[in-house]
């Protein structure tokens, strides 16, 4: 990894990432002087009603990290996070790929108009700019931006709760996540299946919990491959990343056999793993 | 909001037709200067309701920015036109990236539903009972 920091701590995760850069660049190392990859912690904004940086947020970015030469060759024309919260994920993804100038245009939306503001504040810190937009998952934006969108991600609402609490006014709704977390997942990925092009990626955050096998299954009866570009286990959840796109045989494939979480996480990559330009 | 979002933004509201285009009202905007990427014009242009962009310079008081009808590509992807003042592919490249809106309004055509923009953030939602 060219922007290896071997000496950046790891921090209390037990890293179980693959090919992530591990938590770089988080507390205090904002003087470096080198060339930056991520938002950097103290310069994102914060608010009382607005999710804070955490584990899923930093997976998130590790695994786009780890996936930045592929992002660059792909030169996406138009970006998105759905659900931006402090806004670390769009501006890092706008700093990752800032080489491509003016060639990639970022957007953002969240139902929470404090994290609205609270992404323009860290983009602007970094100097770095997305069109931020209040609104529900991708309402009002689902046909003007119907197959043109490259990149979206997503580190959604996933905690399992009693439905009531998902769509609560303040911070409950950055984690609420309704009946085994999936809730708002399975409302965001087909109205994000209307956004992205033809070559266009998602990459979302899911927790053991949420049964990321089914999602890549359901995912794969609607024309995408899928792979797990990042598995990491906190002391409270296991997280992974999931990354999907169109891939026309993605639903002729045979099911793989579900028998426990290692032998999942082995099959899971189906033959997506070794597929062409992903 | 820069005027590329708002070519691509409806509104939701129940009742609504299209949501489309939505009127645009602004008390305050600003431009800043970003570096101009023909490829990214050409790829979008396709995809730009030509109507809906030139009426939203025109509620911005801009009234020549950008002409009636889209220039024909062969004008707009001239070779050197992006070094030319005042060309096309200049003017589209402004309306779309430069312009931000500050602080304003999107008025829904088919219900005049209004969705404020405050400091740049356009807010869609709805109440309940507008889903
Ligand atoms: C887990 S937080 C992630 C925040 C940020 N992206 C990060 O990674 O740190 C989930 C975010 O999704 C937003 N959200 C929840 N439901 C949403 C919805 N229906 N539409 C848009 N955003 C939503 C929340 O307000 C919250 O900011």
């Amino acid at each position: 990894m060219a922007d290896g920091d071997g000496a950046a701590a790891p921090g209390k995760l037990t890293e179980l990432s693959i090919g992530g850069e591990k938590g770089l660049l988080r507390k205090g190392k904002a003087s470096s002087g080198r060339t930056l990859n991520t938002a950097q912690i103290p310069l994102v904004a914060s608010h009382p009603e607005v999710y804070e940086p955490c584990d899923d947020s930093f997976a998130l970015v590790d695994a786009l990290l780890s996936d930045k030469a592929q992002l660059l060759t792909l030169q996406p024309r138009l970006c998105m996070e759905v659900g931006c919260g402090s806004g670390y994920v769009i501006t890092s993804l706008a700093i990752m790929l800032r080489q491509l100038g003016s060639g990639t245009q970022y957007l953002a939306t969240d139902i929470n108009q404090h994290a609205a503001k609270t992404t323009q504040a860290t983009l602007e810190a970094h100097g770095v700019h997305a069109d931020v937009i209040v609104t529900d998952i991708v309402s009002g934006l689902d046909k003007g931006l119907a197959g043109m969108v490259d990149v979206v991600v997503v580190n959604p609402p996933y905690v399992p709760t009693p439905q009531e609490e998902i769509g609560c006014k303040g911070i409950a709704s950055s984690w609420a996540g309704g009946l085994n977390g999936r809730q708002v997942i399975d409302r965001i990925l087909p109205a994000v299946r209307e956004i992205l092009s033809e070559r266009g990626w998602l990459y979302m955050v899911a927790l053991e919990d949420n049964d990321p096998l089914d999602i890549c299954h359901l995912m794969s009866e609607v024309g995408y491959a899928s792979r797990v570009v990042l598995k990491r286990c906190t002391e409270e959840e296991s997280l992974f990343v999931l990354k999907f796109w169109q891939d026309p045989h993605a639903g002729t494939h045979a099911s793989p056999k579900y028998s426990g979480s290692e032998s999942w996480f082995s099959q899971l990559p189906f033959r997506s793993l070794w597929h062409k330009g992903s | 909001m820069r005027l590329l979002t708002h070519n691509m933004l409806a509104s939701n509201v129940r009742g609504a037709t299209t949501g489309y285009p939505l009127k645009l009202e602004a008390s305050n905007w600003c431009t800043k200067e970003v570096e101009l990427n023909a490829d990214f014009i050409r790829g979008l242009l396709p995809k730009i309701d030509w109507r809906a962009l030139v009426a939203a310079t025109r509620a911005l008081g801009l009234p020549d920015l950008l002409p009636d009808e889209q220039p024909p590509e062969e004008e707009i992807f001239a070779k050197g036109a992006a070094d030319v003042e005042g060309s096309a592919i200049r003017r589209i490249h402004h309306a779309l990236l430069e312009i931000h809106v500050q602080q304003g309004s999107l008025t829904c055509p088919d219900t005049n539903r209004s969705f404020p923009i405050d400091k740049g953030i356009p807010n869609m939602m709805l109440h309940e009972d507008e889903v």
